[in-house]
């Protein structure tokens, strides 16, 4: 930053919140944000190779305390996946692991100051932007309910057949009356509609709102030393609440992306 | 909130790590978990057989050892019952056995009192032939007056 001139707390937030965006070919739509896919990818190398690696070496017997802890998250999946699901649970279970697990991790980034990933890692290498909390970007979000959703119409189809899917859509909730046909079909478009969306906006939205408040917060180091106390404190307070978001929202993530599954294999 | 290319590279990524856990990691920790269950269901069924064994054993025992104490009280009653019986036997041929000796002593000391009596008996028949004699100063014919020195003899 150039002597004398000041950062504005809308340049202070809106810097925090853009994201390291690169165009691929035309850009627009064929652009990529390295930070979102960077950090979610080695994220997902962290999460899912420590798993691996303490399966590889799991046994049978007396477990590790580190065996324990990872036998503990999966049974509690398993036990989520159970509960919710009935049938085969050798795709959907994994399924339910690998969100929970990495949306845990994802979220989890924003535990680490904006700052400090910003003046500690980002400018130093001369970089300007980097958001690394992957969830707070809509791309993740979607990416992930549209693959859920893409997975619920193909095992809707699996289940019930092309012929039997189709028939769901025109001929329920209401009944298979010809007049009913456009309701049905209407009603049925706007539940597959609002599936992805409801399931990707609610932790988009609850991680970008998390993000935010940090910010706020952060803002309050500007005003003088007993203000940066104060918003030291407002933080450790979020933080500690921001702890439930984070696991919750991985939750009901998890859980959603189960019923929605589980929903396909239900016939009406 | 510009959707993008991103949104395919994370649902690229979200698919290889789905393949990842359904093959790497899910399958193996199952498999390790449900070994271990196996393995406790049956220590703990093995726990449970090993006390109905332990319980079967000791009723065993115990009938046993009950069992051991009734041949042994039926021995103890038995071998009393024949010292007893030795005993009382062993007693009425040892008085049969002395009376016997006694009675083969009396008659034998009869015996001897009958045949001094007869020696007796003799010497003084003969003392009193002998004196007869002396006073009638001849010799007594002992054919002629045997009847008489038998008569004597049986008197005495």
């Amino acid at each position: 930053m150039e002597p004398g001139t000041e950062l504005t707390p809308t340049e202070y937030i809106t810097h925090h919140l853009t994201f390291l965006t690169k165009p691929i070919g035309d850009g627009g739509f064929w652009s990529i944000n390295v930070d979102t896919v960077v950090t979610a990818v080695l994220l997902g190398f962290v999460g899912f190779g420590f798993l691996w690696w303490v399966v590889r070496g799991a046994t049978s017997g007396v477990p590790g305390k580190r065996q324990a802890f990872v036998e503990l998250c999966v049974d509690f999946v398993d036990e989520q996946v159970k509960g919710i699901f009935h049938g085969d649970r050798k795709f959907v279970a994994p399924l339910a692991l690998t969100v929970f697990v990495w949306v845990v991790l994802m979220n989890a980034m924003d535990f680490i100051p904006a700052d400090l990933i910003d003046k500690g890692v980002v400018s130093p290498v001369g970089g300007h932007f980097w958001r690394a909390v992957p969830t707070a970007d809509v791309n993740t979000t979607f990416a992930l309910a549209l693959s859920v959703w893409t997975l619920m119409i193909f095992y809707s189809i699996k289940v019930k057949g092309l012929g039997g899917w189709i028939h769901e859509l025109f001929c329920t909730p209401f009944g298979s009356n010809p007049l009913l046909w456009v309701f049905n079909f209407l009603f049925n478009l706007v539940e597959y509609l609002s599936k992805p969306l409801s399931h990707s906006l609610r932790l988009y939205g609850n991680m970008y709102a998390g993000e935010i408040i940090f910010l706020l917060l952060a803002l309050w180091a500007a005003t003088s030393w007993a203000g940066a106390i104060f918003g030291v404190v407002l933080t450790v307070g979020w933080e500690i609440f921001h702890v439930l978001i984070v696991l919750l929202q991985a939750y009901i993530f998890m859980m959603l992306t189960i019923v929605y599954v589980s929903m396909a294999h239900e016939s009406h | 909130m510009n959707i993008n290319l991103t949104l395919f590279a994370v649902a690229a990524a979200f698919a290889l790590f789905i393949w990842f856990t359904a093959v790497f990691i899910w399958p193996p920790l199952m498999r390790a978990i449900e070994s271990r269950q196996k393995n406790i269901a049956d220590g703990l069924a093995a726990g449970e057989r090993g006390k109905q064994d332990l319980a079967q054993a000791e009723t065993r025992v115990t009938a046993l050892v009950n069992e051991a104490k009734a041949r042994a009280a039926e021995i103890v009653a038995l071998a009393e019952k024949q010292r007893n019986a030795t005993i009382d036997k062993s007693k009425s041929e040892a008085l049969a056995e002395a009376a016997k000796v006694t009675q083969a002593k009396l008659a034998e000391l009869e015996q001897e009192i009958a045949r001094a009596k007869e020696v007796l008996r003799n010497q003084v028949a003969d003392l009193a032939v002998r004196g007869a004699e002396k006073i009638l100063s001849r010799e007594i014919n002992p054919q002629v007056h045997a009847e008489l020195l038998n008569k004597l003899k049986a008197e005495l």
